[in-house]
């Protein structure tokens, strides 16, 4: 098997004068066959472990009937993040107002250098008491469903324990629009 | 010298048994292979470092494609098509609408008004693509938030039954496409529910990253 048999007709008996035709062997050389069926076998199992989506869990918070009684998050361990149009990030500490708003107030983007997010979240994390920090964050109108799930990725790579996806309110959607103009991002 | 003649074996192998073990397991993938459900409605999801593996059992999952639009299906067990034969019993009751509760059940997906529903359940099954379709309408602002009504269809069929809420979200869709669907989860009371994402891998140097070098048990 698995070679052409190419002898002569090697098993024959040759009576005198009796000539005798090759004869070709029937086998065929399944090498390559064997190795197709292996190549495709690798190709299904690869594809068909690999392309498994996994789920990321969200657990949402119950609505306060009273404003009031919603939870308040301690002011010196606040992070507050905003998602803004196209990708853009910024955040602020504590709590935002207008006299601070300008210092306070700053861009950040979903990579990990100087002024990544990433950053950002674990220095606060390191600055401030465990069980004070929080991340709130706060998806503008104009920031896209990835930006969203990004930025909830960011939490569980941080390993924030607490974090709440909040609406965004009137003045920090000005605000974000402000200083989107400023930098030049459309 | 008189050497006995040891008779020449060929090096040669039969492949004959190897290939068939071959073709055994290549037939054996193919078949067990589920391929991807034409999709009707394209969505890409993002990437995120859950390493759970989406759940495949009595889901009900929520589909937002780029464009924000809101579509809601189910699986296609046995169970499922009980449960969809049930969810359709609930909507023409409570509506007031009547339509083919077969071909509610057989739909891959819905994608449409309550009122629209007999007419989209008559276009062919192949001709339901997610951009010619209006979506479930969820945005309160515009038209009230329909979506939340699906949900609580659907919650009173699952009742006491478990229910893996899903959701696939498209990169592009805005965020209040999002957040329209997280009201709806909230208004009834659905706290709980999983994003479907790509895998992605852990940046190194990370919190996350070094738990799981620890072999720390993840809580995602």
């Amino acid at each position: 098997m698995a070679e052409m048999d190419t002898s002569s007709g090697g098993g024959h008996k040759k009576g005198p004068g009796v000539k005798k035709g090759k004869k070709l062997s029937t086998r065929v050389d399944l090498t390559p066959m064997v190795d197709l069926g292996f190549l495709l076998i690798t190709f299904f199992i690869f594809t068909t472990t690999m392309s498994q989506p996994t789920a990321m869990k969200l657990f949402l918070p119950k609505d306060a009937d009273n404003p009031e009684d919603q939870n308040k998050a301690k002011e010196s361990g606040a992070l507050t993040v905003l998602l803004g149009k196209d990708n853009h990030v910024f955040y602020y500490e504590g709590i935002l107002d207008n006299s601070n708003a300008s210092t306070k107030f700053k861009s950040a983007n979903f990579g990990n250098g100087e002024d990544g997010l990433r950053t950002e979240i674990i220095r606060k994390k390191a600055s401030t008491p465990d069980k004070d920090f929080v991340v709130v964050i706060k998806p503008g109108a104009e920031c896209t469903y990835k930006n969203v799930v990004d930025a909830l990725d960011e939490m569980s790579i941080s390993d924030v324990k607490r974090y709440a996806l909040v609406d965004i309110s009137e003045v920090e959607t000005q605000l974000i629009k402000a200083t989107e103009g400023a930098t030049g991002a459309k | 010298m008189g050497r006995p003649k040891i008779p020449r074996k060929s090096t040669a192998i039969d492949m004959t048994a190897m290939c068939d073990v071959a073709f055994l397991l290549l037939s054996f993938f193919i078949l067990t292979t589920k391929f991807k459900p034409a999709e009707a409605i394209a969505v890409s999801t993002p990437s995120s470092v859950a390493s759970k593996v989406a759940p495949d059992k009595d889901v009900v999952l929520v589909t937002i494609d780029p464009t924000g639009k809101v579509f809601l299906s189910m699986g296609d067990d046995k169970r499922d098509l009980a449960k969809k034969e049930a969810l359709a019993d609930a909507i023409m009751k409570t509506k007031g609408i009547t339509f083919d509760k077969q071909k509610f059940a057989k739909a891959h997906f819905w994608g449409c008004s309550f009122s629209q529903l007999p007419s989209y359940l008559s276009i062919p099954e192949e001709n339901r693509k997610g951009n010619a379709l209006a979506g479930i309408p969820a945005d309160s602002t515009k038209g009230g938030n329909e979506f939340a009504e699906w949900m609580t269809f659907i919650k009173t069929v699952y009742m006491g039954d478990k229910m893996n809420l899903l959701l696939k979200g498209d990169n592009a869709a805005k965020y209040p496409a999002f957040k329209s669907v997280i009201d709806a989860f909230k208004k009834n009371d659905l706290m709980k529910f999983q994003m479907v994402t790509n895998p992605e891998s852990i940046p190194t140097g990370t919190e996350l990253w070094r738990k799981s070098i620890k072999g720390e048990k993840r809580d995602d």
